[in-house]
């Protein structure tokens, strides 16, 4: 009985296919949408959170200032000297290594190509906190840090933009007004969200001191990078780190902080939540569509079910029974549903591949929501094919015959 | 054909609609007591609102009476429930429309499949029968035809041929010409007739056509919902002994 409602639900779509696109259309556009939608935002969760776990891992950033906010004047607080660091690792328990980063803004040249780069002055311990790996060539040591060696390495983006294909290894790079060898090329990190993390030169934080910009003060340390050990909790590192720079900075009980602890796995947490949740208003939006798609199912299976009462006049006096018209226009909404799913399905999955391209995230197929739109697609033909379905099976004969 | 004192394929005792209630109430039938044995060709005449279409419906199991019994092959109809009715209609009873109630859009293959659909033949089976009735009707190279591509008489034809392929008892037909003209009537009534002769269908038939009536071999008057007059011509006489 199901295999013959569905063979005559087949002959009447077949026989208004006009008005059975029209039918699926609401479906189609529903079902893309919120496949798409979540596809995207889940995607863009994932490359924000892959981007800040390439920041490193139990990372924490130490900064001048109360952080942003009101209370924070950066510009207002101290900065941090070479023995803070050297003393946060060494008396701070669960704290791996750390690496105090002076940054400047300079002018650097090769040949007739110039352009303007944060250059940051650092110990080679802040290529191993940050995760930084070679694409070519080698980091600076402890022997270029003593010397105050000019050397430098270069991130993707400056090797671009300066080099271009040009091998950039032992070339002489000008920074300021002091030439430096370029002794190792930075493998990309990308960029998304973070900014452009490539567009950077690393030098011994020496040479920044000695030969770059110069040093007028104890106090030229604009961040110190700190990595945890393994397994200790960056939240109690963090309280043990800021009572240790309180005491180091000799500030009074009651006192305001002038430095704040970025905890990059805090950071993570709130741009990961923050891209779900817009990934869940544009699910909702998206599923709004779903269901207004849903509703033209049911009104155009209503309007049909007016128009089409002689149909099921005649029917009814050839011998069908309530049951099998009632059978008939189910078969037909879900059938409909079904294929509006499927199509919408299709269409999503060539959405996502063409915008996860155009706006830079990788495409992940995501099952589940492919096949939770696809079941509420079903069920929205089920639901609203019902219920017209109902009223007309529930017709008698004389009267839907009669019906002009 | 029938044996006049087999038990009758129809029998109506004391048949009673009303419709609506109350002081709006009106009485279609007042008591109709009725015999139709098979292969009898019968006409029920009337002016309009003489209660022969509601009749006629009871009789085709569309509706159902009031008051009163009706047996259809000995089997009460009054106590069937919709689906029994709907699979009575089915197996046994075959009906043609004054306004012919074929499906717009279908080939009149298709239309003429309506009835087997329902009865789950196989493909194969549905189109050598329905193709084979639409040939018995002189629509054999029509097959693909829409409604909206066949005059009124091919369209009748078409409606007879899918009331045919289910092999019915009993063929109702409701002002089978009405919406046509006086040489497709013609047509239409040799062929009904035939089929009454060759295959031996009980034909019902509702018109307010003298000319029509004079086709059947009884003539039933209704007027204010009684038989008025119940006459059978000679033909009847010589076809039934």
């Amino acid at each position: 009985m199901i295999w013959n409602a569905f063979l005559i639900a087949v002959r009447e779509i077949r026989r208004n296919l006009t008005r059975a696109f029209l039918t699926v259309l609401g479906i189609i556009i529903g079902v893309a949408a919120v496949i798409t939608m979540v596809t995207l935002g889940q995607a863009t969760t994932r490359a924000v959170s892959d981007q800040i776990s390439k920041l490193g891992s139990n990372l924490l950033i130490l900064r001048p200032g109360a952080g942003f906010g009101p209370r924070g004047v950066p510009g207002g607080s101290p900065n941090f000297t070479m023995e803070d660091a050297e003393l946060i690792a060494e008396q701070v328990a669960g704290v791996a290594a750390t690496a105090p980063v002076r940054m400047a803004s300079l002018t650097t040249a090769y040949l007739d190509e110039a352009r303007t780069t944060a250059v940051t002055g650092t110990t080679p311990a802040y290529f191993q906190i940050h995760q930084w790996t070679l694409a070519d060539g080698r980091f600076f040591n402890e022997a270029d840090l003593r010397r105050g060696a000019a050397v430098c390495v270069i991130g993707n983006t400056v090797r671009n933009e300066l080099f271009g294909e040009k091998d950039p290894i032992g070339q002489r790079l000008r920074i300021g007004s002091t030439v430096c060898e370029v002794i190792g090329l930075l493998a990309s990190k990308g960029q998304a969200g973070m900014g452009d993390q490539d567009d950077t030169i690393i030098v011994p934080i020496t040479t920044l001191q000695r030969r770059l910009v110069g040093r007028t003060s104890d106090h030229d340390i604009n961040m110190i990078s700190i990595s945890a050990e393994d397994g200790v909790d960056t939240e109690v590192l963090t309280t043990d780190i800021t009572a240790f720079m309180r005491e180091r900075r000799h500030l009074q009980p009651g006192e305001d902080n002038d430095f704040h602890v970025f905890d990059t796995r805090q950071i993570t947490e709130a741009l990961t939540s923050s891209t779900r949740m817009m990934t869940m208003l544009l699910a909702a939006v998206a599923g709004v569509s779903l269901l207004v798609g849903g509703i033209g199912i049911m009104n155009i299976m209503l309007v049909s079910v007016t128009e089409r009462t002689r149909e099921i006049g005649i029917r009814l006096a050839l011998g069908a029974t309530a049951g099998e018209v009632l059978m008939q226009f189910l078969v037909e909404a879900i059938t409909l549903a079904c294929v509006g799913g499927l199509i919408g399905m299709l269409c999503a999955l060539a959405l996502c591949v063409a915008l996860s391209g155009l706006i830079g995230v990788p495409f992940v197929f995501n099952p589940m929501i492919n096949a939770a739109a696809f079941c509420f697609s079903a069920v929205v033909g089920v639901v609203f094919g019902f219920v017209p379905a109902r009223s007309a099976a529930r017709l008698d004969p004389i009267n839907a015959l009669r019906h002009e | 054909m029938s044996d006049r004192n087999a038990s009758p394929l129809i029998r109506l005792r004391g048949i009673t609609k009303t419709y609506g209630r109350g002081d709006a109430a009106f009485q279609a039938l007042r008591g109709i007591d009725l015999d139709i044995h098979a292969g009898e060709f019968v006409a029920i005449m009337g002016p309009s609102g003489s209660g022969k279409s509601t009749l006629m419906n009871i009789l085709g199991c569309l509706d159902t009476a009031a008051g009163g019994t009706y047996h259809y092959d000995d089997i009460e109809v009054g106590s069937l429930t919709v689906d029994q009715r709907a699979l009575l209609r089915r197996y046994a009873l075959g009906f043609i429309f004054q306004s012919f109630n074929l499906l717009a859009r279908t080939s009149a293959l298709e239309n003429v499949e309506l009835p087997l659909l329902y009865r789950g033949l196989s493909r194969r089976i549905r189109h050598e029968k329905a193709a084979a009735a639409l040939e018995a009707v002189g629509l054999g190279d029509k097959l693909r035809n829409t409604p909206a591509e066949l005059s009124g008489g091919q369209q009748q034809r078409v409606a007879i041929a899918r009331a045919l392929v289910s092999e019915p008892r009993t063929l109702f037909a409701d002002e089978p010409t009405g919406n046509l003209d006086s040489a497709t009537t013609i047509e239409i009534m040799e062929l009904l007739s035939r089929l009454n002769r060759e295959q031996g269908i009980t034909l019902i038939m509702v018109t307010h056509e003298d000319d029509v009536a004079g086709w059947a071999h009884r003539r039933i008057h209704i007027h204010d919902g009684r038989i008025a007059s119940d006459e059978r011509s000679l033909q009847t006489t010589a076809a039934h002994p």
